[in-house]
């Protein structure tokens, strides 16, 4: 191996020459989250063209999201922005009626300077629908990073805590019935405490997008530790999104979401805790551990809870251990991805990743370098704006077990010998907390499995080299 | 503005890459924002390409909006021209670069001092054009430009081949069908005893593209791309070309004709032997293709005057018109196209084949064309199938946009002899069965499901009560829609609220009335 690996985290930079999804595609996964909304996606035939390509199918479902197309009288100014505008929101509300219509701001109107945030309170006076504004552009952000610009803005229509304040007067009673309700009989005594403790008073928000049961279990998994997450940003609906304050604590579920957690802190004065995410058992247990260090609450049965699901993953571990994995890297999970991978027994080549927040994801960092010494395994090397040429030419070198890559180069990657698990099925499948590690393993082993089935076949080389 | 939720051609710069990523060893680097190269997705997945997509970005980012690209594109190219050793590289402009209005015709003049590779700039523009026009107008132009270095080098070659020969002009990636049409194409031009002299721009190599006036003539099978080409041919080199699209046994008759009269016209000249194809057109109409038998066998007569709806682009949906009107006996109610810049043709290769014409690129228009119209089969895109899926009428797909199922690993062509049994396939299995709907019709149908709306509109302040439910139930599932639509029809037309037994068969009397 010609590459040198180090013993400390190096962060490398080379010509962001990559393949990712635009971010307008976090439209694919946030209108179907939040219920009421309607995403508004002002841009050209080329977003639109990259949308339908790729939500596939799940555009002829009637979704509740579209285009505003420019045309070349809009990018010229020959028609009034605000107008065109007016009338295809006016035909969404009579259509649809949503609670909430999100403007997706692409390139095209960075670069004509379309003035979306001028113009959404004016028109949402007059439609009487909130307008929220996220530009969620390719000329600053790679895929996932779209969500963050949604939720950044969002964040700043969530409740103030006056009024949050008031209401809980009134509903402490009844909010402490309902958290008896869903505890199991046994430790019911336990949780009266602990609810009667005042720290457990400080409300908690958690942001990030995920699946309806995904939530619930992370939530629940909260609970259990006799922490009641307050609110989630964003809720199931628009109308239903959390209160914020200055003495509300915040915390991440997903490392892409360092705007919001910014905005969060600067902007609504929120208390930020900073942890690793909880993907991956070890994930999940260090994420609850700095929630609760943060109340001061001692956890409880968290390491025989990661204990028994790393047990269950026994079989997947078989197969994982000591082969070599490389990121070609596009969503910014794969900091988390392969800190678990490592604890898993496997070897990191590299991990690519188009935007490292080193603040955000410290504590995720720090957890990379402890798993790393544990593992006896040497640190990879982080590398920010990857160029996809070099990662292949240095791919060919390293000969990795499986590459965790875009479409765009799965399958000429697979036709060469090399293994591939698509990156973007880590962001649609549910990879949260410990119930979910399984299926992590599952997608990281799929391409070994079919490799075992497939082995003797003797024919892995599948281009005449030129 | 437009609101939008679907389109069926894609951009202009779409259309630039899926033809310089069929020429061989040609590269395109993209002028544009980071996620652009979503084309390297769509040609790596629905392709199932081993090779990856020679298609690069110069990414256009917060800098490049302050400064302008600068260095950047010219760099980009120079390092590409060393990475890989192209012959050729496509300077590609997108939506954004339309916008942002940078010389891009200055950075390829500087970038084609410094690189071995030839430079060009496709000349598109993103909000004139669409994808099928951008190609067009691409291929014309790589054509065009080593035709032009050729004869400035001297390496022209005009001499026409000893045997009759032609070029294939409009094959290329993401096509329908395209490469097993091309299979097709050769085999048959094969059988003739015409030598293929070039297909472009699929597998082509652009330094072999100044021999293309050794053909002596060119064929171009599909409108949508290669007709620029073949006319800047025809006008600077004297080649004619034939754009007959051989779909459907009598216009693959009529494009063998074309050619006999193209090779018997050169031959005069070039004193060889002259040709007769009318022996070989028979014998494959009549025995070797099974299209002209099966719409005589008794099995097609089921599909006589059945209604169908064709949509598609403007050469798909026009043979197939032609081929469910003249050779099935089947009515076509609409035909339309989404090549509203290819309108007049359309309309006039149609025109006496269909009930109405529809020329329009916005699906809702289809949607409710084919909810009206109400066929028993519809002929699309994956649009229509979809509508058809909705509206529970079975939809044969036979023109782009497609999805990865439409890229069949097996030979499945829609020109030439072969073709004509697969469309005949492809068109009796959309219908339902005839004896099927026979017997479902006598014994009242087996599904019992329940009725749900299929109505693309928003639901109806009808109420069935339980007997006419019950009797809805009783009706075969593939018609019960319709009957369901019609009784409501009816029962609005003459203000009825409450839908019993007898409004049903009233309303059947009137329909039939």
């Amino acid at each position: 191996m010609s590459i040198k690996i180090s013993e400390t985290l190096t962060f490398e930079c080379e010509t962001g020459n990559y393949h990712t999804f635009c971010p307008i595609s976090c439209v694919a996964w946030l209108y179907q989250k939040i219920e009421d909304s309607f995403f508004l996606v002002v841009g050209t035939k080329t977003c639109g063209y990259f949308l339908q390509n790729a939500l596939g199918v799940m555009i002829f479902a009637e979704p509740r999201y579209a285009m505003a197309e420019l045309e070349e009288g809009d990018i010229s100014a020959q028609l009034n922005d605000y107008q065109e505008l007016k009338r295809l929101c006016l035909q969404i509300k009579k259509d649809r009626n949503p609670s909430v219509i999100i403007w997706i701001g692409t390139r095209t109107t960075e670069i004509i300077k379309m003035d979306l945030e001028g113009m959404a309170p004016k028109l949402e006076n007059e439609i009487e629908i909130p307008i929220i504004v996220a530009r969620a552009n390719g000329l600053d952000y790679a895929f996932t990073q779209g969500e963050d610009t949604v939720l950044a803005a969002m964040a700043h229509r969530c409740p103030e805590q006056e009024n949050w304040i008031n209401d809980e007067q009134e509903n402490e009673k009844k909010s402490i019935d309902k958290l008896f309700s869903s505890l199991p009989i046994e430790t019911g005594g336990k949780d009266k405490q602990s609810v009667i403790n005042p720290k457990n008073k400080i409300p908690l928000v958690l942001f990030g997008s995920l699946p309806s049961t995904v939530a619930s279990q992370l939530s629940l998994e909260l609970n259990r530790q006799s922490i009641n997450v307050s609110g989630w940003l964003p809720a199931q609906r628009y109308t239903d999104l959390p209160i914020l304050g200055n003495n509300v604590y915040v915390c991440g579920v997903n490392p892409f979401l360092s705007r919001t957690a910014t905005t969060l802190m600067r902007r609504r004065k929120c208390k930020l805790i900073g942890a690793p995410f909880p993907i991956g058992p070890d994930g999940t247990r260090a994420w609850i551990e700095e929630i609760c260090s943060a109340f001061g609450i001692e956890t409880q049965g968290l390491e025989e809870r990661e204990q028994q699901v790393w047990e269950s993953l026994g079989n997947y571990l078989n197969l994982v251990r000591g082969k070599s994995v490389f990121f070609m890297g596009d969503n910014l999970l794969e900091i988390s991805l392969a800190r678990f991978l490592i604890r898993c027994g496997m070897i990191v080549y590299e991990i690519g990743i188009p935007y490292m927040d080193k603040r955000y994801q410290a504590a995720e960092l720090t957890l990379l370098q402890t798993t790393c010494k544990k593992m006896c395994i040497p640190m990879p090397r982080i590398v920010e704006k990857p160029d996809n040429y070099n990662q292949i030419q240095r791919m060919r070198e390293l000969q990795p077990d499986l590459a965790i890559t875009g479409m765009a180069h799965a399958n000429p990657l697979e036709a060469r010998g090399i293994n591939t698990k698509w990156s973007v099925e880590f962001t649609f499948a549910q990879i949260h907390g410990f119930t979910n590690a399984k299926d992590v393993l599952e997608l990281v082993t799929r391409p070994l499995r079919r490799n075992n089935n497939l082995e003797n076949l003797g024919w892995t080389d599948l281009v005449r080299e030129r | 503005m437009k609101l939008a939720y679907w389109m069926y051609a894609g951009p202009a710069h779409i259309g630039t890459l899926r033809v310089a990523s069929s020429f061989k060893n040609v590269h395109a680097i993209m002028h544009a924002p980071l996620g652009d190269d979503y084309f390297n997705v769509m040609r790596s997945m629905l392709e199932r390409e081993r090779d990856f997509t020679p298609v690069t970005a110069s990414i256009v980012d917060r800098h490049v909006l302050a400064r302008g690209s600068q260095e950047k594109v010219v760099d980009n190219i120079s390092r590409k021209d060393k990475q890989e050793r192209p012959n050729l590289i496509v300077l590609t402009p997108t939506c954004t670069s339309s916008i942002l209005q940078e010389d891009l015709q200055n950075f390829v003049d500087r970038a084609s001092r410094i690189s071995d590779s030839d430079v060009i700039l496709a000349d598109v523009n993103h909000y004139r054009v669409n994808e099928l026009q951008a190609a067009d107008r691409t291929l014309e132009q790589v054509v065009r430009y080593y035709l032009d270095k050729a004869r400035r080098q001297g390496t022209l070659q005009v001499s026409l081949t000893d045997e009759p020969s032609a070029n294939i002009i409009g094959i290329f990636t993401l096509g329908f069908h395209n490469q097993h049409d091309c299979r097709e194409l050769k085999r048959l031009l094969k059988d003739l005893g015409i030598q293929i002299n070039q297909v472009i721009p699929e597998g082509g190599f652009v330094e072999n593209l100044h021999q293309l006036p050794k053909a002596w003539f060119n064929l171009v099978p599909y409108r949508e791309v290669g007709l620029m080409t073949a006319k800047y041919l025809e006008k600077d080199f004297g080649m004619s070309y034939i754009s007959t699209t051989p779909m459907g046994v009598v216009d693959i008759a009529s494009f063998i004709r074309r050619i006999e009269e193209q090779i018997n016209k050169l031959s005069l000249v070039l004193s060889t032997e002259k040709v007769n194809y009318e022996p070989y057109i028979d014998e494959q109409t009549r025995f070797i293709s099974q299209a002209a038998w099966f719409s005589r066998s008794i099995d097609c007569q089921n599909l006589t005057g059945k209604k169908a709806v064709v949509f598609g682009d403007a050469t798909h949906a026009a043979s197939i018109t032609k081929i469910l009107a003249c050779e099935m006996g089947i009515r076509v109610s609409c035909a339309g196209t989404y090549c509203k810049h290819d309108e007049e043709w359309f309309k006039e290769q149609v025109q006496n084949f269909c009930d109405e014409i529809l020329v329009t690129d916005d699906h809702a228009e289809v949607g409710d064309m084919i909810a009206r119209i109400e066929p028993s089969a519809i002929f699309g895109t994956q649009m229509e199938r979809h509508i058809g899926k909705r509206l529970d009428i079975p939809c044969g797909v036979i023109s782009s946009p497609v999805h990865i199922q439409n890229f069949t690993l097996g030979y499945r062509p829609f020109l030439g002899y072969e073709g004509t049994n697969q469309v005949a396939d492809l068109v009796y299995n959309s219908f339902t069965l005839g004896m099927e709907d026979h017997l479902l019709e006598i014994f009242g149908g087996h599904d019992t499901k329940e009725v749900i709306t299929k109505s693309l509109s928003t639901d109806s302040d009808l109420t069935w009560n339980s007997e006419s439910q019950l009797e809805l139930n009783k009706i075969p599932g593939f018609v019960r829609g319709k009957i369901k639509r019609n009784t409501e029809k009816f029962a609005r037309q003459n203000s009825i609220v409450d839908i019993t037994v007898e409004t049903m068969y009233a309303a059947k009397e009137a329909l039939n009335a």
